[in-house]
Formats: structure tokens, sequence, C-alpha cells
């Protein structure tokens, strides 16, 4: 399956983009609306970008007044991505869409390098979440914690459902001639191919540790590099900077994809799932 | 309707210091003027925002100005290579006005060939930083060129349904002077679609998605 990375689509603004994709994700909402932080916002750099958006967003009551039912028509399973300042944020937006027949998931952003994190522990906010809904609950992790592992035994055992991973890295950009930082919050999240190895690694940690489902992300360009996020223990696979440079990548990479296990002898992304931890390598035809 | 091609470049040629980068059109339609086209920028990871500068039957034309790694990068296609393009992207300029005048300053020349074109050669006024800049002016018929430090704003007459690209001061002048005018704004844009929220500017205390509110906005 090929979801968005959340905060890299607008499914209002391109739907076509939104309906090659099997679930979307939308864009972090937070109890308030927040209209981000000031420009500049992005900046490229060598193997990646940075971003620093800020989690602009219109809050959750407009979400659910205005965008969600809109997003309905647009006919793919929806995820709600929620972000908050406390534990007891996540577990008022949870519960703000638990009876919310459009949202068939809720994935807890923990991890937005760009604004103050909660003073609680993922587990901590996985559990208020899980207390307040019934949705399937994912939680996004950030893969610069030196504890990924036991951060992600933790938010299973709090009652989270499964893994989104990764989120960016902070990051910093500094201008060619003035040495000032370029992004106007000075860091960003960092994103794009140089962030592949660092997310595979957490991918096939998390996997271990957990057998969690896993919603794999991070440089994701390829249907190679999604072949490559399945073996390490993702079960689903979402697209991020390369839905900027290019829209139509949902079908490219599942096409893509769909060579990449045929040439391998797999008929399906299940059957790839985890294969990096397997001993016996599945070699190409 | 928007679209992604791989197209053929046909020409690059230098107009005083910036290249005009001709590609085949081949199914992509050339918009209002106004809007943009995400152009790969060979060997960056991130394509580069460029409004159209002519179309001329079968090709679409951009004038860009090499100022960072990508825009040296599409400075330097040659002939026969190809690029990605996406576009027509963006909200253009309201070409329905009475009495036209294009006023560019600089790389904000840019999309008026393609403007005057459609409106039959309105009167502009263009500003560049010297005589080697402001040989881009030739692309623009009926244009009146000042060179720093004159100011375009110097010779902006009354009475004008303005359509101005260029530089934010400029932009900021012209609007203190013209009240409606259409200004064509300029952000970082990682993709021109309304995804990356990376393109937000402040204009009078609001943030906006240029890429999907502009590029071209009306002055308040």
């Amino acid at each position: 399956m090929i979801f968005n990375a959340s905060g890299c689509l607008d499914a209002l603004e391109a739907p076509e983009v939104a309906r090659a994709l099997d679930v979307f994700v939308t864009k972090t909402v937070t109890p308030q609306p927040r209209e981000g932080n000031r420009p500049v916002r992005i900046a490229e750099t060598e193997a990646g970008m940075l971003n620093s958006i800020g989690l602009e967003n219109p809050g959750i009551e407009a979400l659910l007044a205005d965008k969600l039912p809109r997003l309905a028509e647009l006919g793919v399973p929806l995820w709600v991505s929620v972000g908050g300042f406390a534990a007891s944020d996540y577990g008022e937006l949870c519960a703000a869409l638990d009876d919310r027949p459009e949202v068939a998931a809720v994935e807890l952003n923990l991890s937005c390098p760009n604004v103050e994190e909660a003073p609680e522990s993922a587990s901590e906010i996985v559990h208020a979440a899980r207390r307040r809904t019934r949705k399937t609950l994912y939680a996004k992790l950030s893969p610069a914690a030196t504890d990924l592992p036991d951060t992600a035994r933790a938010v299973q055992a709090a009652g989270a459902d499964g893994l989104s991973l990764v989120n960016t890295v902070r990051g910093l950009a500094l201008d060619d001639k003035t040495l000032q930082p370029r992004l106007g919050s000075e860091t960003g999240g960092y994103s794009g191919p140089g962030l592949k190895p660092i997310a595979l690694a957490a991918v096939y940690q998390c996997y271990r540790a957990t057998g969690m489902p896993i919603v794999g992300m991070g440089g994701i360009s390829t249907g190679r590099d999604a072949l490559e996020f399945l073996a390490a223990g993702a079960t689903s696979i979402a697209l991020g900077t390369i839905l900027f440079t290019d829209p139509d990548a949902p079908g490219r990479v599942r096409r893509e994809l769909a060579g990449e296990l045929a040439s391998r002898g797999l008929s399906t992304t299940e059957d790839a799932t985890g294969l990096a931890h397997s001993p016996g390598p599945v070699s190409v035809a | 309707m928007r679209r992604r091609s791989r197209l053929r470049v046909v020409a690059n040629e230098a107009v005083g210091p910036y290249a005009l980068v001709r590609v085949e059109r081949d199914d992509i339609e050339p918009g209002v003027p106004g809007q943009f086209f995400m152009l790969e920028a060979p060997g960056r990871l991130l394509p580069r925002p460029m409004s159209l500068c002519q179309a001329p039957t079968g090709e679409l034309a951009f004038l860009l100005e090499a100022i960072g790694p990508g825009t040296q990068a599409l400075a330097a296609v040659e002939p026969g290579e190809e690029i990605h393009v996406f576009g027509p992207l963006g909200n253009g300029f309201r070409l329905d006005v009475e009495k036209p005048l294009l006023v560019g300053g600089g790389i904000g020349v840019a999309p008026f060939p393609y403007v005057s074109e459609q409106l039959g050669g309105p009167p502009a006024i263009l500003g560049f930083r010297s005589d080697w800049h402001a040989e881009a002016a030739a692309l623009v018929p009926n244009a009146q060129v000042v060179v720093e430090p004159t100011l375009v704003t110097e010779l902006l007459p009354q009475g004008h349904d303005v359509l101005a690209c260029g530089p934010e001061p400029m932009l900021d002048a012209v609007r203190e002077l013209v009240p409606h005018a259409q200004l064509a704004w300029e952000a970082p844009m990682a993709c021109g679609y309304g995804a990356c929220y990376g393109c937000s500017v402040e204009i009078d205390g609001v943030l906006q998605r240029l890429c999907v509110a502009g590029p071209v906005l009306e002055a308040a």
C-alpha cells in the first residue's frame, strides 16, 4: 500500500494525486489553527531538503466541519495526523475524531522538528490517545532518538497499533554568501534521499523490536527504494519529498515496485515484508 | 490542465546576462500569462518555478537568471537534452483590462513577452540594473527602458491598469502608487502545486501559499 507522508500533499488542491494513493494522510492538525512559521520555509541541500512549515493547519474544528467531508469525497481511505503540545491535546484530538466514519486511522505526530514537543514521553501520549479513541492508532517517531527500539516497544505497550517511520530529522543550511541560516526559523526538518539510510535503519530495528505494522518512509523515490523499506520490515510505504518533484510518483512507484517484486518471484508486498531479516536472501531471478 | 512531461530542449540563447531556454511543447498547454511551470534543474533534487516567457508554436520558452545552483544548472542545459516540465500552475494575470501597462524589474521581465503578445503589445516600463541586463527589454515591444539609479516607479503614469513583476521592493513601491495593480510575486518553491506549504509569503501580515493563491495577486 502506498501512502503520502503527512504534510507532503494537499489532497484538495491535487485530488488526482491523492486518488493515485491507497491511503491519504492529512497534514497534521492541532487543537487550534496555526499560521505556521515565517518564510523562508524551504531550502534545498546537497542530498535533500529542509522544511520549516511549522504545522500550518486550520485547527481541528475547521478540519471536522469543512475539510473532512470534502476529503471523504475523494474516495480514498483517510488517516488524520494529529499533533499537540501536551498529551491531553492528543487525547482531545483523538476523541474529536473517534466518531467520524470518514477517518480510517489516526497518526500521532510525536516528532515534528519544527515545533516545541509535548513534555510527556511518546508512550504517555499514546496512552492518552488510546484512552480516547477506538480508531487504529499509528505513532510517528523521529529517527533521532538513540533508544528508538525502546521507544517503539513502549508505544506498543501503551496501545499503538502500528508505527510510522520516520519523521524528518533536524537540519541546518547556511547561506553561501552571508553564512546565516537560510530558513526563517533557522533549523528545519531534513528529508529526501539523504534520509533514506537513516529511515531504513529505523524500520529495520523497530520491526525486529516490535513486529508491529510499519508505514516506512524517508527518501523513497523509486520502486526499488520501496522494496528496500518492505524488506527492512515495513508493511506499507509513504511518499514524501518525491511528491514535490514528481506528482506522478504514486503510480510510477507502484509500477516499479510491481516489477521489482515480480523479478524476485514475489507476488505481493506482504511477501517482501521483513525479507532483510530472514537468512535466505531472495535474489533476482 | 497541468501535466508533467519530459521535454526536449530546442535552444538555449543568451539574452544579456539571462538565458532564454526553449523546449518542445509536446502535450503541455502554455496556460495564461503569469502562470508558471516547474522546470527540472538537472542534477538538483528540486525543480525550479519559472513563468512562461514566450509561447511560440510548438514550444515553450523560459527566461532565467543563474543566481544559484538550480538556475545555474538550468542555464547550462544544451539543445537535445531533456528536462521534466510540470504546469501550467498557479494563477496568471487577469487580461480583461482596459488600459494595460506592463511594469517589470530585472528578471521580472520574464512573463511580459507572453503577456504583451496576448494583450496586443501594450506599453511597458522596464527597469534594469545595467545596460547589459537591459538587453532583455528587446523581448518586449513598446517598452520604455530605465537603468539604475532610475527606478520604474519614477516614470509610472496614472490611469493605467498595471501588471507588474519584479523584486519585492519594486512591487511594494508599485502598489503604493497604483491601487489594484496586479502583482506577480516570487518565492522559493518545492512543488508548485500546494503540496509543500513552502512558498508562503507574508503580504500585509497575512501568509499566503503563493503557488495556489498566486503568483499573481491583486494589490489591496
